[in-house]
């Protein structure tokens, strides 16, 4: 099993295109929709989670290329600003997927990105805005 | 073999002092014994970095042409609202203070995402802020507005003073209702969802002298990331609540108030906070030395988290209630174990004052003493302790007819 977290956004014409069910039928790909929205522009983006088998997550991702879909990993979208964080550690036990974690010995805050679902819990109890979703 | 201040400054001068932080101590002590500890060491370094309630700065910033009063009047940083009664151009602005038009909490959890903690830190890093104020003239101050850009250089003076910092422990704040609160302590999810706390533990300045031996008025400090001193008690400040055998307080205790020069400080060390659904504050980094004078002092400097207990607080209905009921007694080396069990469940922990940070500024603090760019003060009057009577009440309400 593959695994790959992206952000989707698509122009305005692909707006009614059954993506995400062409993924799962077409491309056997088990979908997880971490958020969607489409703007006034009508463009619309997803944060999805793909999983599936490595050539059938290739064949999914060729086809949302081939469509003029834009791709970007999901962990572009999220940033732990680093200057920003004062290593108070009051956003961890808020994070589901231990994506922020405190180093016991160090007690700094360490963010793995590709363990963020964007849930965004972390972002409001930062008090230091020290985490931003771009989405 | 008691030292005095004046013999310890004597070494910081010869280059001949020896400085370890309040972590560094704890091994010491194990392994050389308190009486060699205390002969050998001559200074703790404790600090702590968390958002403290209770802070602000007062400011002059010299006289326009013509002069403008602007007490009595309305007066802004950034938006956001000074306090103006106190002379023509002199004020104070508070961490807590909000823009009049923040929409605080009226779509809750409200944002707050910039107060008088924010104008503080803007300031200590060379930002220009807005400086707008409103005035209703006189014969000698006749000018009625004011709008121009500040900076910190401008003004004559600026001065840091926080009338409650460094709390001597503090609560674990929980949640037990069912749904998500917001509070000065962090978000807590219902049901025991996580707990908050706020202390540096074994590192914190008053858990390293708890009945206050060395520290009081005059005692020169890291403050801000410059240097302060220690004007008086804090508000609130509390030194008769239960405690250890140890002489550790169980629940929040002693407090302090501070002053510096904002000028020389930094903002990496005075940070504007946003708690949302909360609102704004300040957190300010603080080192305190403590003279190792005798063997009592070093055993105090020792402690450990193990032995520092603090209370769990129920911040939906007990602490809004004003009931000191505590839910149950954890240590700090549980709390920063990232786990603790509550009523039987397990609870994630969470800290809103920073270890790191606090670890940071012992070593400054260390630091600027081995190379003796920082000297000690002796105290003018040591802090109230136990036996002083002072204790925090709650307000007594009488009706007014």
């Amino acid at each position: 099993m593959a695994k790959r977290r992206l952000v989707l956004t698509f122009p305005p014409k692909l707006v009614e295109e059954p993506i995400t069910y062409r993924l799962i039928k077409d491309y056997d790909l088990v979908v997880n929709i971490l958020r969607a929205k489409i703007s006034p522009e009508e463009e619309g983006r997803l944060m999805i989670e793909l999983s599936g088998e490595k050539s059938a997550l290739k064949r999914g991702v060729d086809y949302l290329n081939r469509l003029k879909v834009n791709i970007q990993p999901l962990a572009r979208d999220i940033r732990w600003l680093e200057e920003k964080c004062t290593h108070c550690t009051v956003c961890v036990s808020l994070c589901p997927t231990e994506a922020i974690v405190v180093d016991r010995n160090s007690m700094k805050i360490s963010f793995n990105k590709n363990k963020c679902i964007a849930c965004g819990a972390c972002i409001p109890a930062c008090p230091y805005k020290a985490i931003e979703i771009l989405f | 073999m008691a030292k005095t201040i004046a013999e310890i400054n004597e070494k910081i001068k010869k280059g001949k002092v020896a400085v370890v932080t309040a972590e560094e101590i704890i091994d010491l002590v194990q392994k050389k014994g308190i009486g060699k500890a205390a002969r050998q060491i001559d200074i703790v370094t404790s600090a702590t970095f968390g958002p403290m309630c209770s802070s602000g700065a007062y400011f002059n910033t010299g006289h326009s042409k013509p002069k403008i009063k602007l007490g009595g009047g309305r007066t802004y940083l950034n938006e956001v609202p000074v306090y103006t009664g106190l002379a023509a151009v002199d004020f104070f602005l508070g961490a807590a203070a909000l823009p009049d038009n923040d929409p605080r909490n009226r779509v809750h959890p409200g944002e707050f995402k910039y107060g008088g903690g924010h104008v503080i830190e803007d300031l200590v890093a060379g930002k220009d802020v807005k400086l707008v104020a409103s005035a209703y003239g006189t014969d000698c101050y006749p000018r009625k507005n004011l709008e121009t850009w500040i900076n910190i250089k401008d003004f004559n003076e600026a001065v840091l003073f926080n009338p409650r910092n460094a709390y001597q422990n503090y609560n674990v704040a929980v949640n037990l209702s069912n749904k998500v609160i917001y509070t000065y302590m962090g978000i807590l999810q219902p049901r025991l969802g996580n707990a908050n706390y706020c202390s540096a533990g074994q590192l914190s300045p008053l858990f390293n002298d708890p009945y206050y031996k060395t520290i009081g008025i005059g005692t020169r400090i890291f403050l801000g990331g410059g240097i302060g001193y220690i004007a008086w008690q804090g508000t609130q400040h509390n030194p008769d609540v239960p405690r250890t055998k140890k002489g550790v307080p169980r629940s929040g205790a002693g407090t302090i108030a501070v002053i510096g020069d904002l000028k020389k400080m930094s903002p990496e060390w005075l940070r504007g906070t946003t708690l949302t659904g909360y609102g704004v504050n300040l957190t300010v980094g603080i080192g305190l030395p403590i003279p190792i004078l005798n063997e009592e002092i070093v055993q105090w400097t020792a402690v450990r988290d193990e032995e520092i207990y603090a209370q769990i607080i129920d911040y939906s209905d007990a602490y809004p209630k004003g009931k000191s009921d505590s839910l149950a007694e954890v240590n700090y080396a549980q709390l920063k174990s990232g786990k603790i069990t509550i009523q039987g469940k397990g609870v994630p922990t969470a800290s809103l004052s920073s270890y790191a940070k606090a670890r940071k500024i012992a070593g400054i603090l260390k630091n600027w003493i081995n190379k003796g760019e920082f000297f000690l003060t002796e105290p003018v009057e040591l802090l109230p302790s136990v036996d002083s009577g002072i204790t925090f009440k709650s307000l007594r309400e009488r009706k007014i007819r």
